[in-house]
């Protein structure tokens, strides 16, 4: 990024009201949790300076500082929330730490532009710490999935066990449900068999379709996409009743005059009325890739004899691919997480994982649902850490540098 | 140029008419956009808008009453409802004609239920009546004006007459009335008593909170997309996947997970109760009302202003920027003069798109929501579901859809539809 | 002996497709209830008959799903699970089949005909009572102090019970319990909720306590509501409650009082062909005997729908706890008991409902 900025040791008068600050807020946490906020504030900063301080001029050794924080704190925590203080001590033992040496090495300078004034690093710093508010806001809810899809309990509820992390309180036996269950297993396997059908057949129409509406002399374009998108804007609940007709009597025609098996039929209804919902994603952002998209290299393309379907997949479906890529996954996501149309257009062999999950919230509140979306959760992670290693590693063997 | 004055069209090089070849390129030009289009076209047409629209036509058919009762239908047309009186034999007379078909044929009930949402009451009394027309001989059974009466007193109300006559012909204007609090009154259209008037405020109601989700979502999304446009993109396709994360969680989950945190004795509360900033006798309510439903919705919707906002933010050339500071801007000014005009089309396509899907939204508000905090989507689901009322429910549906579609057109207007950028 | 073996095991090879082949979806309301189905009807029957039954969870739907089907001329349902008033509507709008329940249905085993059985449970002519159940109130035992409620009226008692209640979104019930809190007696109840002065007076009397009211929609709510101490009390399906406090300890009691008496049971959804009508019955008249409708209560605490499964309701199946003092029609629960009355809802349910969502929404 920017070049980098030689750092320098910070006077006691920046740091220590720093660090005091950050022990005073502690404080008055534990303070008003044991009745006095004030009393809180001021013993935590008081702490937190006098380590600070012991650091700096007697300890000089970071490793040993670091452990010795990290012991202390947890052992205040010990005193006054047990085990799970224990743990929130050690975090916090670890945060305070970092802190010092952080503001009194001047650590905070090192990756910004030299010349910044100290508003401007002040400033840099709360707005990192807003965004990390909003990851925080975008991540909890599936923080707290994850151990309450442990609960020993067939609640949504931390019991009591579970806040003092008693083993009791603790149990697979959701995990088990899922993997025993058949119910579970059958609606996971239709979700994977329904989702990526729809998908295929809504990104490979629906970027046909944007190519051509890209094109500069479409006549009635506004109409077309006000058509082509209004999947997304008539309400969901109105789209299922009235496609429940219609895919009505496409199945009575394919089970009655083609012969078809009703089985396979059903899985044509949910797939074709789920592909549908996911066009308006795909169109709209492969139009937006190809708003920016040079015309001009088709057209040299074609020049060089190269023929339009050799064009597209040579020339322009790798410049798009990101828009593509992208719709597609809205797509799968309307598929995948999508209960209101297959509620009515499906039937009792077509249940997906969402519909599964619907029941299981109405008629008892299960927690393997939240085991389910664990296990959802891990898989993603998975797959998005080994593409991101395969995006380096290519990037590695082409010979660029990660940019 | 000016001097080559040639007499004769200019020609392309295989010696056709220039004009007449650029025309034909055109045409062919437009003619493969249109081919690569109408798959689609079709397939949604088809799957979507012809099924959708024979639903929408459910808010103003209405032929039931005079398929079921023809007869009746005829026979009242010269009863005056003004009169405060219930009508002529011949009319019962007709009705017992009809009733004696329809109830052997089992539609009677039918008639009822449809009647009964306008006029409570009617559909007992079709039921009623049904059981003993079925074994009626209609030629001579008469007079029978005295027998439905005995039957139900509720026959001899001119109010019922007077329903059942309103909503005679095939088609009805009753259910858009309806949708916007109004009925059919006697003297034509009039508005509802104030204790049944629910759709207008819901309609209200859905139109500010998707505003406020749209907002709340803008403020929250746009640092983070710029954060993300900005970083390296190894770390931010490592923060990238928190904001897929939850994506990928269903929406099931997470309004659950909501729930677990924001009720009263949920996550939050404990831990404010237990830091001490909140007393455990006055725990803060942020569930089952409007905050409830614009918390979880916004966390809902979030990724889908995020990605938008991103593709855009990543297009931004970052020494804009720092040629504007050069230039002797200031942070903000650099900022507001320089980049936030060129994320414009990023927030609009993340706008309309959070903006269209909240509008739509039932579920989260249905378990989030109280009573407060719920949509007009929720009262569309309960029509559709649980009263049939599906007219009622198409009607709905097409009123919000217009207001959808104006908005739609609106945006269009300024923004215009191509600059949306959602990847 | 072995070429005995072999020969049975040919016949069957050559049998079983055919009967294999056969197969009939029924649907109910998935969660603990089907699972009780699953085990006392569905599996015997296809021990007995070979057909194979597929369990659709959609009883919620089950209204508009069989009016749309209907509609559709595709009616894939064989036999549907729904509540009374549900089975009210259907065959209003002729979306059930009507039937002769003398003919259909088994007799009693002391030869009582199954419309005596049944009595006025059948409340529909489309209908096939399986079960009684109750909307009643739970609370948190130890929320309640020394006095644990005793009243359904205590409800509305928000000095002596502070903290929040549960309630179903919906006028039927509440209006019933509202009135009757208010003053007016049990059998003048309905009188007074059809005048516009009655609805008034319910709503107002639900006013004061409206601010105190988490309002649920699906049955599952107020268990966990309880569990999580959110509520003080609420209102569920009885089994429900039996299920939180029997099989899962929470610390939660069970009030009787002016519970409403509900009932839910079977519909075969018109137009079937004869065939699959056929089929539809013969499962009806296996699952809805005396004995299987006892064997239900062994799962799931609701009373069996038919007088003479009374005496056979036995024990929890893994509990192992007496069921009868567990089900709504045990005689020490039913002391005061609220019955629900269907035609007057059919009527008035549409109108009450406007007024009720446009008081919620106030």
């Amino acid at each position: 990024m920017a070049a980098l900025t030689p750092i320098s040791r910070k006077p006691l008068s920046l740091v220590i009201p720093c660090i005091a600050g950050a022990g005073g807020l502690l404080g008055l946490f534990v303070g008003t949790a044991n009745g006095s906020g004030l009393l809180g504030i001021v013993i935590g900063a008081a702490l937190v300076s006098l380590m600070g301080l012991f650091f700096i001029f007697v300890l000089k050794n970071e490793t040993t500082a670091k452990w010795i924080s990290i012991l202390f704190v947890a052992g205040l925590g010990f005193l006054f929330g047990g085990v799970p203080g224990v743990i929130l001590g050690a975090i916090f033992g670890w945060l305070f730490h970092w802190f010092i040496y952080w503001t009194y090495e001047g650590r905070y300078r090192a990756r910004l532009l030299p010349y910044l004034t100290p508003g401007q690093v002040l400033w840099h710093y709360t707005f990192l710490f807003i965004c990390g508010a909003i990851f925080v806001f975008l991540i909890t809810p599936i923080l707290v999935v994850m151990p309450l899809s442990f609960n020993a309990q067939d609640f949504f509820t931390f019991t009591p066990e579970m806040l003092r992390l008693d083993p009791e309180g603790y149990s697979l036996k959701h995990y088990r449900d899922f993997f025993t269950n058949n119910e579970w297993q059958r609606s996971f396997k239709n979700s994977l068999i329904i989702a990526p059908i729809a998908t295929i057949i809504s990104v490979s129409l629906g970027t046909l379709a944007a190519i051509g509406l890209s094109q500069s002399h479409v006549p009635g374009r506004r109409a077309i996409m006000a058509i082509l998108i209004s999947p997304m804007i008539v309400p969901l609940i109105i789209s299922a009743t009235g496609m429940f007709f219609f895919y009505s009597q496409i199945g009575n025609w394919l089970e009655g005059t083609l012969g078809f098996n009703k089985t396979f039929v059903g899985y044509v209804k949910v797939v074709l009325a789920h592909a549908v919902l996911g066009i308006p994603f795909v169109i709209i952002t492969v139009t937006a890739t190809l708003v920016g998209f040079d015309r001009s290299l088709t057209r040299a393309a074609a020049n060089m004899g190269a023929n339009p379907v050799t064009t597209f997949f040579r020339v322009q479906m790798p410049l798009i691919l990101p828009g593509v890529i992208s719709g597609g996954l809205f797509a799968f996501i309307t598929s995948f997480d999508e209960v209101v149309v297959v509620l009515f257009v499906g039937s009792a062999s077509q249940k997906t994982l969402p519909w599964q999950m619907f029941t299981g919230l109405r008629e008892q509140i299960s927690p393997t649902i939240l085991a389910v979306a664990t296990i959802l959760v891990v898989i993603s992670i998975g797959l998005l850490t080994v593409v991101e290693m395969l995006r380096r590693r290519s990037e590695r063997l082409r010979g660029m540098s990660p940019s | 140029m000016s001097d080559t004055t040639q007499s004769g069209p200019v020609l392309a090089a295989d010696g056709t008419p220039l004009k007449r070849s650029l025309h034909r390129a055109l045409r062919i030009q437009k003619l493969r956009a249109l081919m690569l289009i109408a798959p689609l076209l079709a397939f949604v047409l088809l799957t979507f808008i012809v099924p959708i629209g024979q639903m929408l036509f459910r808010s103003v058919e209405n032929d039931i009453v005079a398929n079921t009762l023809p007869k009746t239908v005829i026979a009242l047309q010269d009863w005056d409802a003004a009169s405060g009186q219930a009508p002529d034999e011949a009319v019962f007379a007709a009705l017992a004609a009809d009733l004696y078909v329809a109830s052997n044929e089992k539609t009677h009930t039918r008639v009822g239920s449809r009647l009964n949402y306008e006029t409570p009451g009617i559909s007992s009394l079709f039921r009623k009546a049904g059981r003993k027309a079925k074994k009626w001989d209609v030629e001579n059974d008469g007079p029978f004006k005295e027998q439905f009466i005995k039957i139900d007193d509720g026959w001899a109300d001119p109010d019922v007459w007077r329903t059942i006559q309103t909503y005679s012909p095939k088609y009805t204007n009753g259910y858009f009335l309806n949708a916007a609090d109004m009925q059919k009154g006697a003297d034509g259209a009039e508005i509802r008593p104030e204790s049944e008037r629910i759709y207008i405020t819901l309609f209200k109601r859905t139109l500010i909170m998707s505003l406020i989700i749209t907002g709340a979502c803008i403020v929250l999304a746009y640092p983070v997309a710029w954060i993300l446009a900005n970083l390296p993109s190894a770390k931010a396709n490592l923060l990238m996947i928190l904001v897929l994360l939850p994506f990928w969680t269903s929406l099931l989950v997470r309004t659950s997970a909501w729930k677990v945190m924001l009720q009263q004795q949920g996550v939050i509360n404990d831990t404010l109760v237990w830091l001490g900033l909140v007393a455990d006798d006055a725990r803060l309510v942020m569930i089952n009302n409007q905050l409830g439903t614009i918390i979880a919705m916004t966390h809902i919707l979030l990724p889908f202003m995020i990605l938008p906002m991103y593709s855009v933010m990543q297009t931004i050339n970052p020494s804009y920027l720092r040629a504007a500071k050069s230039m002797g801007a200031t942070n903000w000014t650099a900022f507001w003069r320089v980049y936030f005009p060129l994320s414009v089309p990023g927030i609009g396509a993340g706008s309309i798109l959070v903006f269209i899907l909240a509008i739509g939204y039932y579920i989260t508000p249905e378990l989030v929501g109280g009573t407060k905090g719920v949509f007009i989507s929720n009262r569309i689901a309960f029509h559709i579901s649980t009263s049939l009322n599906w007219g009622l429910a198409a009607a709905l549906g097409t009123i919000l859809l217009a207001v959808v579609l104006i908005l739609y057109w609106a945006y269009d207007k300024i923004v215009g539809i191509d600059n949306v950028k959602l990847g | 002996m072995k070429a005995k073996l072999t020969a049975f095991a040919v016949t069957t090879a050559l049998v079983a497709p055919a009967a294999i082949a056969e197969e009939m979806t029924i649907v109910s309301w998935g969660g603990a209830y089907s699972k009780s189905q699953q085990l006392a009807y569905h599996e015997p029957y296809t021990a007995k008959t070979g057909i194979t039954i597929i369990n659709d969870d959609s009883s919620a739907e089950a209204v508009a799903k069989i009016r749309a089907m209907n509609e559709a001329g595709n009616v894939t349902w064989d036999v549907v699970d729904v509540v009374a008033s549900d089975a009210m509507r259907l065959c209003d709008e002729g979306l059930a089949e009507e039937l002769d329940h003398d003919a259909v249905l088994a007799a009693a085993p002391d030869g009582t005909p199954a419309s005596e059985d049944f009595g006025d449970l059948i409340v529909s002519d489309c209908f096939v009572p399986q079960i009684v159940y109750s909307t009643t109130f739970g609370y948190r035992t130890d929320m309640v102090g020394d006095t644990p409620p005793t009243s359904v009226c205590d409800i509305f008692d928000l000095e002596k019970y502070p903290g929040k209640r549960s309630l179903q979104k919906r006028p039927i019930d509440n209006m019933e319990w509202a009135l009757y809190c208010d003053g007016v007696a049990k059998e003048d109840i309905y009188d007074v909720l059809g005048t516009p002065e009655g609805v008034e007076r319910g709503l107002a009397k639900l006013d004061t306590i409206k601010d105190s009211v988490v309002w649920w929609t699906a049955g599952a709510e107020t268990p966990q509501l309880l569990a999580d101490g959110e509520v003080v009390m609420g209102s569920t399906f009885n089994g429900r409650l039996f299920s939180a406090i029997a099989e899962q300890n929470q610390p939660i009691g069970m009030l009787w009082d002016m519970q409403s008496f509900d009932l839910d049971g079977w519909i075969i959804p018109a137009g079937l062909s004869e065939e699959r009508k056929q089929r539809a019955l013969d499962y009806l008249y296996f699952a809805t005997d005396t004995q299987r409708l006892a064997d239900q209560a062994k799962y799931i605490s609701y009373g069996p729908a038919r007088k003479s499964s009374a005496p056979l309701v036995g024990k929890h199946a893994s509990l192992g706890i007496d069921m009868a003092p567990h089900m709504p029609t045990d005689p020490a629960n039913a002391g005061n008991v609220h019955i629900y009355d269907y035609e007057w809802w059919a009527d008035n349910r549409d109108d009450l409902d406007a007024k009720f969502q446009a008081w919620l929404a106030k």
